[in-house]
């Protein structure tokens, strides 16, 4: 019953337009993750489903019904801040029952609710602690509850883990998540970690430069980014891309990364690359992980390069590796036991299926 | 890469030290002893010199001998003031001023400096700095135009503001609005953004927000306020001076200069004794409130 609808959303601040005319449609008990680089737009999109911001034109609605102009108390709504925005001089409970209160709902109810968020949230035991006493995790937990208690029709978190350090970050993810699993409240999320975009939403919207570039489950976001933006910025370490030419050759096409080097694309991708034959401005994409060391069965579209290894990073479970094809550095990842050496030539294989092919000029994978 | 930062590791510089921690603390402690000593003596010496003063009576104070040393110790100087009407009603008239005064200050200031520092509205910033602007005249400029003021309301609504105690609780608010709002503005604009926020989402009021969110977080501001309006309306000498005539009309400051002084006669025993009383009220309100205040410091209440 909670949909979120965005309609040509446009948020002009004086001269800054910082959101530039947003579709987007966010289903009953989805999680929703808005990922982008800084001062894309994210937070002002956030800010204006809660109603913190006037929206310039287009329109919002929240389970149907269209809340421009309706207060933020009014549109059922919680939102969880970056820097918790706990009331400093109430303790875990009464901030937790704080906007109940308000709302003159029966003590017993407040109570029962509170013990209840506090119960999933695992801070029972903090419920008469002050803010300052607790840890950023337990702040955070305590933001969420806050949240929880009042029951919204949609849960907004802005950048809800960028004040912790790594490992907790990692930690309160999870808890998120199962939170999420537990209420199935209507939930956007804003974050710049592409990380933890992937891992939290059923959805991704990504954004850059105030307008959405793609909208998708993670997967398909990863495996089949639309813009150069989004090839780029979903995965880590990033796609390589190199500037290449489209050779046809027979009925087979090849792209051709440097005079020494050319890879042949897979005879699945010919009829949806052929229109391109030759054109100037393209780039050639793959992933680091389908750039590995080579092996004694290769598949059906793998092929074998030497490359001459500039730097190798052990990461324990991988080691990634570096090389230059004109100028450009270019990552792999391969197996630690495969023997890549600093200075050294190595084969390596490219798993051609996942190549990408992307238009530099429009910015659009072919 | 990972080879570069293991062989690369620093060891740190062994330099010769010439001079440890706690020797650098014993001097920076005893720097601090010194001018410490240095503005306590200076600051202590008249009070402590009034104090003895108003045990003597008025022969020993003009005596020729030691001006430090109380040979004849009498509370007759007090027993005078406190069995004076005369005096306890500049008492009373300072107080019913200071109390009323500081109220209304604070509660024009409080919610003035919530809306300039929260509610943007057009001319708001302006509006902020014009505010400080009215603190920094001084008041001395302002008692002729506000003789002219008081002469017009006189003929316009024929109210006398004249030779009125309760006239300085409108006059002294012009001297404490200002600053308490200015105090009360900085106090404001430090507590985060998201508080009121999240506030506004859990569905306060703007009057809620104010009254269950600000003015606890910013309690230890509000104090150091009060303690302003308090002290500024206490020590007021130049308004009542210039307003007040009648004995029955006059605040404790100048009701002292104006009684106990008779022409040439200074009464210096009960002048000294009447100006410690005087000054008793502001030090135990500093010494109630500073320990709240310092309380509420160390709280952090302005960090979530
Ligand atoms: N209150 C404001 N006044 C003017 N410009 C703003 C304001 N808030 C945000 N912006 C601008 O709008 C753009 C988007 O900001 P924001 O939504 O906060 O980005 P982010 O994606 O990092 O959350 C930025 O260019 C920022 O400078
Ligand atoms: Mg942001």
């Amino acid at each position: 019953m909670a949909q979120v609808t965005l309609r040509k959303v446009v948020k002009k601040y004086d001269e800054v337009l910082a959101v530039r005319g947003i579709d987007l449609d966010i289903m009953d008990k989805e999680f929703v993750v808005l990922v982008g680089p800084s001062g894309c737009g994210k937070s002002t999109t956030l800010r204006m489903i809660a109603g913190l911001e006037e929206i310039t034109d287009g329109d919002i609605a929240i389970g149907g019904d269209v809340v421009n102009d309706v207060p933020p108390k009014d549109r059922d709504i919680a939102m969880v801040f970056q820097n918790y925005a706990l009331y400093p001089h109430m303790n875990v409970y009464e901030n937790m029952s704080f906007g109940l209160k308000l709302k003159r709902t029966p003590k017993d109810i407040i109570d029962q609710r509170v013990r209840q968020a506090a119960q999933i949230l695992d801070i029972t035991e903090l419920l008469d602690r002050k803010p300052k006493q607790l840890s950023g995790g337990q702040r955070q937990r305590v933001a969420m509850g806050r949240a929880i208690v009042r029951d919204p029709k949609v849960f907004l978190f802005d950048e809800p883990l960028s004040n912790l350090d790594a490992k907790l970050r990692v930690q309160m993810r999870t808890e998120i998540k199962k939170v999420h699993q537990k209420v199935r409240t209507t939930t956007v999320y804003v974050t710049h970690d592409q990380i933890e975009a992937m891992t939290l939403a059923d959805r991704v919207v990504v954004m850059n430069g105030g307008n959405i570039e793609q909208v998708g489950p993670p997967n398909e976001l990863y495996h089949s980014p639309k813009t150069k933006f989004v090839a780029g910025f979903i995965g880590s370490p990033a796609m390589n891309m190199v500037p290449c030419q489209l050779e046809a050759s027979g009925d087979a096409l090849k792209v051709r990364l440097s005079d020494t080097l050319s890879l042949a694309v897979p005879a699945s991708r010919t009829a949806r690359y052929r229109p391109h034959v030759g054109k100037p401005g393209l780039l050639f994409g793959l992933r680091p992980e389908h750039l590995t060391e080579t092996r004694p069965h290769l598949e059906a579209d793998m092929q074998t390069f030497d490359v001459k290894l500039d730097v190798t990073e052990p990461m324990g479970m991988e080691t990634l590796v570096y090389f230059a094809i004109n100028g450009i550095d270019i990552c792999g990842r391969v197996n630690p036991n495969a023997g890549a050496r600093e200075s050294q030539t190595m084969k390596l294989c490219a798993d051609m299926a996942n190549m990408h092919l992307i238009d530099d000029k429009t910015e659009q994978v072919l | 890469m990972a080879d570069a930062t293991i062989t690369t590791s620093p060891g740190a510089p062994t330099r010769p030290r010439y001079g440890s921690m706690s020797r650098d603390r014993r001097w920076a402690l005893r720097w601090s002893y010194f001018f410490l000593t240095l503005f306590a003596i200076f600051f202590l010496t008249p009070p402590i010199y009034m104090f003895v003063t108003s045990l003597k009576s008025s022969a020993e104070i003009s005596a020729e001998i030691n001006p430090w040393w109380v040979f004849d110790p009498t509370l007759s100087n007090y027993i005078g003031l406190l069995t004076d009407n005369v005096f306890l009603t500049f008492f009373l008239n300072s107080a019913l001023i200071s109390v009323c005064v500081v109220t209304i200050t604070m509660m024009i200031s409080v919610v003035a400096a919530f809306a300039l520092a929260r509610m943007k509205f057009w001319g708001s910033a302006t509006l902020a700095t014009g505010v400080f602007l009215t603190y920094l005249i001084p008041e001395t400029l302002l008692f002729i135009p506000l003789f002219k003021m008081f002469a017009w309301v006189n003929d316009t609504f024929g109210i006398q503001l004249m030779n009125h105690w309760w006239t300085m609780i409108i006059l002294y608010p012009t001297l404490t609005v200002p600053f308490c709002t200015w105090i009360m503005i900085g106090y404001f604009a430090s507590i985060p953004k998201e508080l009121d926020e999240a506030a506004l989402i859990d569905g306060a009021t703007w009057f809620q927000t104010l009254t269950k969110i600000f003015i606890p977080v910013a309690l230890p501001g509000l104090i150091a306020a009060t303690i302003f309006a308090f002290t500024v309306s206490w020590a007021q000498f130049l308004y009542p001076l210039a307003f007040t005539t009648s004995t029955k009309e006059l605040v404790l400051p100048v009701g002292i200069i104006t009684t106990l002084i008779k022409g040439d006669v200074f009464n210096w025993g009960q002048i000294m004794a009447g100006a410690l009383l005087g000054a008793a009220p502001p030090l135990i309100i500093y010494a109630f409130l500073m320990d709240y205040y310092i309380a509420g410091l160390t709280a952090g209440a302005t960090k979530g």
